[in-house]
């Protein structure tokens, strides 16, 4: 019987280049170096990639679901930040 | 199927349901993802681990009847083939252990519940690989009822484990067809292998018949899963669709389906087909199939002897780390 679980490691791939990395799933691993090379092995058997970042799942910080309301709702009532909201004439041309 | 007769509870309605439950019932209804830190039942996260942990357990249980055959494939090409076949399992229980994990449960946990018997993985994993066209007849009809039952599930309502299977469904196709294509090689080969792959089929029919598990039709766990959206067909269902695209495929690779009662329905626009025999499969559950013992001590072994390993890594992890924070500390 082990004595210690290997701890979580998120895995973000950029999948080509001029991507963002994008968050595919998670993994255990010893260290930094082996959520490498096991994320290689789990997410990128089919040339998924062309770079990997791992990050440890307790570093990350979420925001919590039920303070979605607060964080998220105030952009709602400004409708004033998307280009519709503003009419421009026709004889103006393209904006 | 790769998670058969998960049981969950009895059902509410809508009025029964406290207001929590009502807003979560609804956001299902209405096709929204759950995520794992939001407010779900805890029935439905129970059955979720349950479920979804079956269905890992069986995708590393699963590698076990086609390793058998790695080292004698008949050829290199064939070899290669088989092995990305068997890591793309491994692959699946992972992205499956990881979905689990994110219900509060732990790989550890999960592990030791199925070397314990406490869960289970499909019964389809207790039968034995006899020859080289049990690996055409794995892939074809194990991974093709697999893909029946996964590709519904894209759309389950559970965030992490609907994205594991999108992942999961994008690979199976490969499984399947590089079976089928061992198939055609076998059916259109000699006398000889002709036969081993009608002998294939006729072992294999019924067993992949029970991957959908005994009908459910009138079962209040299944109606709770279906309304929670972790189950999206009945087993009557997928089996009958299963058959359906199965039945033409045997009889392009000139093989005959073992089931004398198997018939055209034109009425229904489906075949009528023999149920499996339900006492062998309950018998295989409850772990005096064929294979049981081997294939858990197979799991035992394997976790057992690499406990070394996995300590010898988390001590060097732990080494590195101390290291660093010296260098950085003699730095400063
Ligand atoms: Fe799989
Ligand atoms: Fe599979
Ligand atoms: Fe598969």
């Amino acid at each position: 019987m082990s004595k210690k679980e290997w701890p979580l490691w998120e895995i973000f791939i950029r999948g080509q280049h001029g991507l963002n990395h994008r968050h595919v799933g998670s993994l255990h691993a010893p260290d930094a170096e082996m959520a490498l090379r096991n994320a290689r092995d789990v997410y990128t058997r089919r040339k998924e990639g062309v770079s990997i970042w791992v990050v440890e799942s307790r570093q990350i910080t979420a925001s919590s679901p039920s303070e979605k309301g607060p964080m998220f709702d105030p952009a709602e009532s400004k409708v004033y930040r998307h280009p519709t909201f503003f009419d421009i004439p026709d004889e103006v041309g393209h904006m | 199927m790769y998670a058969q007769m998960v049981k969950s509870q009895g059902m509410k309605s809508l009025e029964e349901m406290s207001p929590e439950e009502r807003a979560f019932q609804e956001r299902v209804d209405a096709g929204e993802k759950i995520e794992p830190k939001e407010w779900m039942p805890e029935g439905y996260r129970k059955t979720l681990i349950r479920q979804i942990g079956q269905h890992a357990h069986s995708e590393i249980v699963g590698q076990l009847p086609e390793g058998n055959w790695i080292t004698r494939a008949p050829t290199l090409e064939r070899k290669a083939i088989l092995l990305a076949k068997v890591q793309d399992e491994a692959g699946h229980g992972l992205y499956l252990y990881s979905a689990a994990e994110t219900l509060g449960i732990s790989r550890d946990e999960l592990t030791e519940k199925l070397l314990s018997g406490e869960m289970k993985y499909s019964s389809i994993f207790n039968y034995p690989t006899l020859t080289w066209a049990d690996m055409g007849a794995v892939g074809w009809l194990v991974d093709g009822a697999a893909i029946m039952n996964q590709v519904p599930l894209q759309r389950t309502s559970y965030g992490p484990y609907s994205r594991a299977m999108i992942r999961i469904c994008k690979e199976e196709s490969f499984h399947q067809r590089q079976g089928y294509a061992i198939m055609m090689k076998m059916a259109n080969g000699t006398p000889e292998q002709k036969d081993m792959a009608q002998d294939a089929l006729n072992r294999f029919w019924f067993p992949a018949l029970m991957m959908f598990g005994p009908s459910d039709k009138d079962s209040v766990h299944s109606a709770q899963s279906m309304a929670w959206k972790i189950k999206m067909n009945t087993n009557d269902e997928l089996r009958q669709k299963f058959v359906d695209e199965t039945v033409p495929q045997a009889e392009y690779l000139g093989l005959t389906v073992p089931d004398e009662t198997l018939a055209w329905n034109a009425e229904k626009g489906g075949y009528d087909f023999a149920e499996p025999d339900w006492s062998e499969f309950f018998e295989v559950i409850k772990g005096n199939g064929p294979c049981n013992e081997e294939r858990l001590g197979a799991r035992q072994k394997a976790w057992d002897e690499g406990a070394w390993f996995r300590d010898g890594l988390t001590a060097y992890a732990e080494k590195a780390e101390a290291r660093r924070a010296n260098a950085t500390l003699a730095a400063e």
